[in-house]
């Protein structure tokens, strides 16, 4: 069974489906586009903005505001990879075909991620010069410092949020328990539990809290966050490894339905 | 070949499959045959290695089934359970499986064209009816060639035209020297297609034989005969020592197939005969005598069903 096949053979099955186009293009779509009008309207204010945040403005993460509901087409993207397999019975078809599981999972993640990773790309960069062109006299240009580290971090969030949603959906199976569980997460409790002060503390470490620090040029005033913009990134993809072999695990024990 | 051993699967205390040790030898078609959830579509999935059995081993051609480079070469399987993305169209269902199997291109095509699904080859698996789906099933189990095939119930919702179709493949596939392994709840369709016997019922082995033995052991044939001088009748079959059984609306039954010898006598005494008719007790009987002990889910509702319309049954089809 060489890897080479089956990664073909993954290529096929998701440039095949439409799921794949929607939540793509709805993922770039929705962070450049929200992004980019977050910068206008901060242009707007930012004369009125109070001196301690007009110091701390960091214009890079301003543009990538639209991550926040951008990064849920990429969710949505990464469980329905996986777990279609599982609602469509397509599973016992795909390990009848390939029955080394970990082949299977490693070729399926491998090319949704390079494809997630892609469509990250073009979505940070748009994000970024589109929202600096809107943001006028107080833009970040591509070659001040941190800001080229920031653009690329943007990319491999996206990726990687995609990934930790292939992982837990490997685990669960099921896209509607997927979905269930992780819009909400993402969208509200994470964000939540990362800056409440009562739960911040352990709110900070979880994968989006964490991974979302690479985006950041400017530190925010009186940042005592334990770790820097890489070091975040490293620990979303602890967060990745720790779902995906969980799935992994899980998928080698279980029977195929 | 396939090789059972001891093969075993529990789902917490109930047992689902029991100890089964059978080979599936090639060059013939060999019926997988039991009552609805006898077990029949889990050992299948063992076999393929999709489920994993509790105790005991399968082998395909001495070998496990997830150590075979490229699967798909050595055997190919229509599952009971649909196994599509609808989302996909059939062409990109039968090449996403070709390419992980190694398998070249141009084979979706042929196998398109065996199954006859070529005109809709582009359009979504979702919009296809029963009859579609399990002919796209065949195709992505004929994919890679295989000189291993097995059927799960493949007669399943097909009309008379598409099963007829797929007996003939069996038949033909079998022919070809290959291995060729169909699961079914129905005796009339094994009597049909099968030459080998394995007749399963909750998870234990019950039979393993040839058709022809088992027809040979499980179907009593005798005569029926009917005559308006009875009496006169029974005292001349008795005289020239034949057994005869009382049977219902006045008729008699004598086992055996001794229809021309019942004829030469009736003409000898001057007897009038209004029926003179050797019959078979049906294989479909047989059967449900076999399973009786062993069917799951007895139904509840009516009386026993008369032999006889079991018979009508299969000879029917």
């Amino acid at each position: 069974m060489a890897a080479v096949q089956v990664i073909r053979s993954e290529w096929t099955k998701i440039r095949s489906v439409a799921s794949t186009v929607w939540t793509l293009s709805l993922a770039v779509v929705v962070t450049v586009a929200l992004g980019t009008l977050i910068c206008a309207l901060s242009s707007r204010q930012f004369a009125n903005m109070p001196a301690r945040e007009r110091f701390s403005f960091d214009p890079t993460a301003v543009s990538f505001a639209g991550m926040t509901l951008g990064q849920l087409a990429m969710i949505v993207f990464g469980v329905l990879v996986v777990s279609t397999e599982y609602s469509t019975g397509m599973i016992r078809a795909s390990l009848a075909a390939v029955p080394r599981r970990g082949t299977f999972l490693f070729c399926k993640v491998a090319v949704a991620a390079a494809l997630a990773l892609a469509v990250g790309m073009v979505t940070s960069f748009a994000a970024f010069f589109l929202g600096q062109a809107v943001l006028g006299s107080h833009r970040a240009a591509i070659d001040d410092p941190g800001v080229l580290r920031a653009v690329f971090g943007g990319g491999l969030y996206m990726t990687l949020i995609a990934m930790f949603s292939m992982g837990v959906a490997t685990m669960l199976r099921s896209p509607m328990l997927s979905l269930g569980i992780l819009m909400p997460f993402f969208f509200l409790i994470s964000n939540i539990l990362g800056n409440v002060d009562a739960t911040k503390k352990v709110g900070r470490f979880l994968p989006d809290q964490a991974g979302s620090r690479i985006m950041r040029v400017v530190p925010r005033v009186a940042d005592d966050t334990p770790y820097g913009p890489w070091g975040g990134l490293g620990i979303m993809a602890l967060w990745v490894v720790a779902a995906l072999a969980g799935g992994y695990l899980l998928l080698r024990r279980r029977d195929a339905q | 070949m396939i090789e059972l051993e001891g093969l075993t699967k529990r789902y917490g205390a109930k047992v689902a499959v029991d100890h089964l040790t059978f080979a599936v030898r090639p060059g013939i078609v060999t019926g997988f045959l039991g009552p609805n959830g006898a077990g029949k579509s889990t050992t299948i999935r063992m076999i393929l290695g999709l489920d994993r059995p509790t105790a005991g081993d399968v082998r395909i051609d001495g070998t496990h089934y997830d150590r075979l480079r490229d699967p798909l070469t050595y055997i190919g399987a229509l599952l009971d359970a649909k196994a599509v993305h609808g989302g996909r169209s059939a062409w990109n269902h039968l090449l996403c499986l070709a390419q992980s199997n190694g398998i070249p291109e141009r084979r979706v095509a042929e196998v398109l064209e065996t199954v006859g699904l070529t005109a809709v080859a582009r359009k979504k698996a979702k919009g296809f009816s029963y009859g579609m789906g399990q002919r796209l099933g065949i195709a992505a189990a004929l994919l890679g060639d295989p000189r291993i095939l097995m059927f799960d119930e493949p007669v399943n919702g097909l009309d008379p035209e598409g099963i007829h179709w797929i007996r003939n493949l069996m038949k033909s596939l079998a022919a070809e020297g290959r291995t060729v392994f169909v699961s079914s709840h129905l005796m009339s369709e094994m009597a049909l297609t099968a030459d080998h016997l394995v007749v399963i019922g909750q998870g234990r082995l019950l039979a393993d034989t040839s058709m022809a033995d088992f027809i040979r052991t499980n179907s009593r044939s005798y005569v029926r005969v009917r005559s308006p001088q009875r009496e006169r009748l029974l005292d001349v079959l008795h005289q020239a020592g034949i057994t005869v059984v009382e049977a219902d609306g006045g008729a008699l039954e004598v086992a055996g197939g001794k229809a021309e010898q019942i004829g030469e006598l009736a003409a000898r005494y001057g007897l009038v005969l209004h029926e003179l008719s050797p019959r078979q007790a049906s294989l479909e009987e047989a059967f449900m005598q076999l399973t009786a002990e062993a069917v799951e889910y007895h139904a509840q509702a009516g009386p026993a069903p008369t032999p006889q319309d079991w018979g009508a049954g299969w000879k029917g089809v």
